[in-house]
């Protein structure tokens, strides 16, 4: 499938995290339908650089929806349209010609604004800092084979291990919740032996900095998982609720 | 053998036999007390695979460490996109492999262009990655017993692959970055995301420092260590569409370069040939389809040049399914480089489909007829809502469209057996130094040498050099801080001086079509010559035309890539270079002038049994100017083979 289409843009710019924001107004003539949107960005950033303007700041960097670099708003949805889809992976033969999308940043307390379309999701590392591991130094680790995990279980395990870190589950939580992060990775080491003997203490800290993070509580919206780009479920929220009871191992 | 060249470091490669050497080099290497380790401050450059385990290891031990990144999060590096797996000889498939073995495979796929000694710690340490991966949680496949499952990889006689479905670069990514989260969380890791690396600071000719940018406030940041790691990965986006991320760069170990450090054989880069082909000017990227497609997938292209039919419109009788044709024993399973050549000579020819005529049909349709389509979309159904994501086409209708793209280099920063460059207390690891895949490297093996270099070589030696050079700590305002801090100011000003019209981005293309035509899957002097010519003249022009909008200040996403693509030129004539004074085929590196009748690669061991090594001279390709490109000098080190004599590969 091949063919052009024109777009128009409305995309929020702000210099600055302190300075005055405000939408941004582009057309796009006649662009391939087998662009990304994230190279429909790129031609539009090329234009604004012959006309001597301020390209738009997104992050990105993979563009194979693996590194979760990328993520902003399409039309109010986190990654866009498309369901299991990083906005990288997002073409433009899911649009029509002449559509307006209006493209927005992560809005959350704990993603403070850089510019434009991109924010810093830092706090997601001091959710995984607070006890999102297995404590084994290098060295020490017994032979491979001397634990026994099943298929299944492994294969669960590895659905959870999945989460990418782009966020997009915070910026549609309409309390800025990162429960699905905190959940995904609390349920991945819970799963396996490895992750046995510091799980109580794991669940607490995690769910802890969480709030500490200025994360907001889970709404039970479960936007996070309609619009998670690696489709984890949000029951893993209500397991964790469980898991934080836990008494201490 | 010719002699190692005057100029080159000793490579350190342990005595005797090399079975066992690194156990014995280990074992004799120097310790440090952990009261002196908490004092010693060491900088790693790199987030992927090799700098987070190296972090985080050597944070472990009790060094004071800082990790630089131009990433907002460790996580991000990209190693996550990594797909296949990771060898290991742990023989648990018991279908004979054997640390012998796996050391023979990595020599033998390196087509006899890398050092014994390392090849073989490689194979020696590939287990304990395995078990400390397992350790960290990282949840491998398995199977129903509970055991690890491994799978066949990339031709491989034995089954060694460790594998996380499709994803196994982002689990054991994973596992490295908790583990340097729990550091970071513990004090013992300073977290310094967001910045791009400048220059390296020497002092007396020993690696002490780096400058920075700090990518929000633009501000130039030096930071001191006493000993400096890179790993900031390879530098397949000099050909502007590869499988890379697009922020993928070679500033760090070019800036290295600039400083001293040996670049060796940059020439040797892998083509990958299952790759999603490009299309409109402003595709930005080539996305990798995992090689196990060539498993069931034929490889056809119309047996008529300039055929503009549809696939299915195409009879049976009317298709030229070439590598089974060329290859009748291997077909479509040939090897990475033998594969992407031959497309390459049929696109050159006419026949080639697509955009351009620049892609070949990968046909699922008689396994469809043979296994059904449940099985087909059981083994495949990720990759083909990947490709149709992508392409909009479902493999499942018709033919996928693939072609080569540039994957992985082999060549990088020149290192000794201790993984230290020639500038002393530089350590370069993972893909960013040339070290053990020689002119081609072998599938799946690029994560285990990551990890490798990470979790357990450099944490070693570089304990061993803090041990035996006792160096005063160093303020940012020694002389050569403030030195290297200028020459960094002074190539952003003059970039951001640059009165031109052009994104940088418009000259970043026109390179790497460069570097695909002249220095890609095939070369020939001509071409290479007409390549350096080419460069030049593009460098001298992007230094002329090029805008890059905005200040120094603040974030500038323009000038980060005017600073990368600066470094792409230089290096990109260093690579052309490379591959016209290496008369010989071998490996990914194919000189037309150099094969056999049949078409296929030929050696020169006589010769080239050597890896080279390339000194910077001041003056050639200045960074930030348009400097006319100087002669940088060509060292080499021989390779000996003692436990393998080389052989000649041969699929036909």
């Amino acid at each position: 499938m091949s063919g052009t289409l024109s777009l128009n843009l409305r995309i929020w710019r702000q210099a600055s995290p302190d300075g005055p924001g405000a939408y941004g107004s582009y057309r796009l003539e006649q662009i391939s339908r087998d662009l990304s949107l994230l190279e429909a960005l790129d031609v539009l950033n090329e234009q604004l650089i012959g006309a001597g303007e301020r390209p738009v700041t997104f992050e990105h960097d993979c563009r194979e929806g693996i590194c979760g670099s990328c993520g902003f708003l399409v039309n109010g949805q986190a990654h866009g349209p498309q369901r299991a889809t990083t906005v990288c992976q997002l073409y433009l033969r899911q649009f029509q010609d002449g559509d307006t999308l209006v493209l927005d940043p992560w809005r959350a307390k704990a993603f403070p604004l850089i510019q434009d379309l991109a924010v810093d999701r830092a706090s997601l590392d001091s959710l995984i800092g607070a006890g999102g591991y297995c404590s084994v130094n290098t060295g020490n680790a017994p032979e491979a084979n001397g634990t026994l995990i099943g298929k299944e279980q492994a294969a669960s395990a590895f659905d959870t291990a999945t989460c990418i870190g782009c966020g997009a589950c915070v910026a549609s939580c309409r309390n800025a919740s990162a429960s699905l992060f905190v959940a995904a990775k609390l349920a991945h080491l819970a799963q396996l032996p490895q992750g046995q003997p510091e799980r109580s203490h794991r669940a607490r800290a995690m769910q802890a900095e969480m709030e500490q993070q200025g994360f907001g509580s889970c709404s039970n919206n479960l936007e996070c998982e309609a619009v998670c780009p690696k489709q984890i479920s949000a029951d893993w929220i209500s397991w964790m609720h469980r898991e934080g009871r836990r008494d201490p191992a | 053998m010719s002699p190692r060249s005057a100029g080159l470091p000793d490579p350190r490669i342990p005595a005797g036999p090399i079975a066992d050497a690194w156990r014995r080099t280990r074992d004799g290497l120097p310790l440090i007390s952990p009261l002196r380790k908490r004092q010693l401050q060491v900088l790693v450059v790199g987030s992927g695979l090799a700098g987070a385990s190296a972090a985080a290891t050597l944070a472990e031990q009790g060094y004071r460490v800082k990790l630089v990144t131009f990433h907002d999060s460790p996580r991000r590096a990209h190693s996550v996109a990594a797909q296949g797996g990771i060898n290991a000889a742990k023989n648990y498939a018991n279908d004979g492999d054997s640390i012998g073995r796996l050391f023979a495979d990595t020599l033998k796929g390196g087509d006899f262009r890398a050092r014994e000694a390392g090849c073989h710690r490689l194979a020696e340490i590939s287990g304990g990655i395995i078990d400390q991966c397992v350790a960290q949680g990282v949840p491998f496949a398995r199977e129903y017993g509970g055991t690890l499952a491994n799978r066949n990889f990339g031709g491989s006689l034995v089954s060694r692959t460790f594998y996380a479905r499709g994803q196994t670069g982002q689990q054991l990514l994973y596992g490295a970055y908790q583990a340097l989260m729990r550091q970071v969380a513990a004090g013992q890791v300073e977290l310094l995301t967001r910045r791009d690396m400048l220059e390296l600071v020497t002092v007396d000719g020993v690696a002490r420092g780096i400058v920075c940018r700090h990518l929000i406030t633009g501000a130039l940041e030096t930071h001191t260590a006493h000993a400096v790691l890179l790993a900031s990965g390879g530098y397949s986006n000099v050909y502007y569409l590869s499988t890379n991320a697009l922020k993928s760069n070679a500033s760090a170990i070019w800036a290295a370069h600039r400083q001293g450090a040996l670049f060796a054989n940059p020439c040797f880069t892998q083509i990958h040939p299952t790759c999603i082909p490009s299309g409109d000017t402003f595709q930005s990227k080539l996305t990798l389809m995992s090689e196990s497609l060539r498993n069931d997938g034929r490889v056809w292209l119309p047996a008529k040049r300039d055929d503009l039919r549809a696939a299915a419109a195409i009879p049976e009788a009317e298709r030229d399914y070439f590598l089974e044709r060329q290859y009748p024993a291997y077909g479509n399973m040939v090897p990475r480089d033998v594969a992407s050549r031959r497309a390459r000579e049929l696109c050159n020819g006419g026949q080639g489909v697509g955009p351009g005529g620049r892609s070949v049909y990968l046909d699922f349709n008689d396994a469809i007829a043979d296994h059904g389509r449940a099985t087909i979309a059981a083994r495949y159904g990720n990759l083909f809502e990947m490709y149709e994501r992508i392409t909009g086409d479902d493999p499942m209708a018709g033919p996928m469209r693939i072609y080569p793209a540039p994957h992985y280099t082999m060549g990088g920063l020149w290192v000794d057996y201790h993984l230290m460059s020639s500038i002393p207390g530089l350590f370069v690891l993972g893909e960013a130094n040339f070290s053990e895949h020689g002119a081609n490297r072998l599938g799946a093996s690029a994560l285990m040498q990551g990890l490798a270099d990470g979790y357990f070589i450099a944490p070693a030696t570089v304990t061993a050099w803090l041990a035996g050079h006792p160096t005063p700590e160093l303020g940012p305002d020694h002389p050569a801080c403030r030195e290297a801090e200028a020459q960094a100011h002074g190539r952003l000003h003059a970039l951001l001086a640059a009165g031109g019209s052009q994104p940088v981005d418009a000259f970043h293309r026109e390179l790497g079509h460069l570097m695909i035509e002249y220095c890609g899957i095939s070369r020939c002097a001509e071409g290479l010559h007409t390549g350096l010519k080419q460069v030049a003249l593009l460098e001298a022009r992007f230094h002329q035309e090029v805008r890059v909008p905005g200040e120094a200040k603040g974030p500038n996403g323009e000038l980060e890539k005017a600073l990368r693509v600066v470094d792409f030129f230089s290096l990109a004539q260093l690579m052309l270079r490379d591959a016209l004074a290496r008369e010989e085929s071998c490996g990914a590196h194919f000189r037309e002038e150099h094969q056999t009748p049949e078409g296929e690669a030929l050696r020169d061991d006589g010769t080239f049994a050597h890896i080279a090594a390339w000194q910077y001279q001041p003056g050639s390709g200045n960074p930030g100017q348009p400097a006319p490109a100087g002669e940088p000098v060509r060292h080499s080190e021989p390779l000996e083979f003692t436990l393998m004599q080389p052989s000649t590969r041969n699929y036909r």
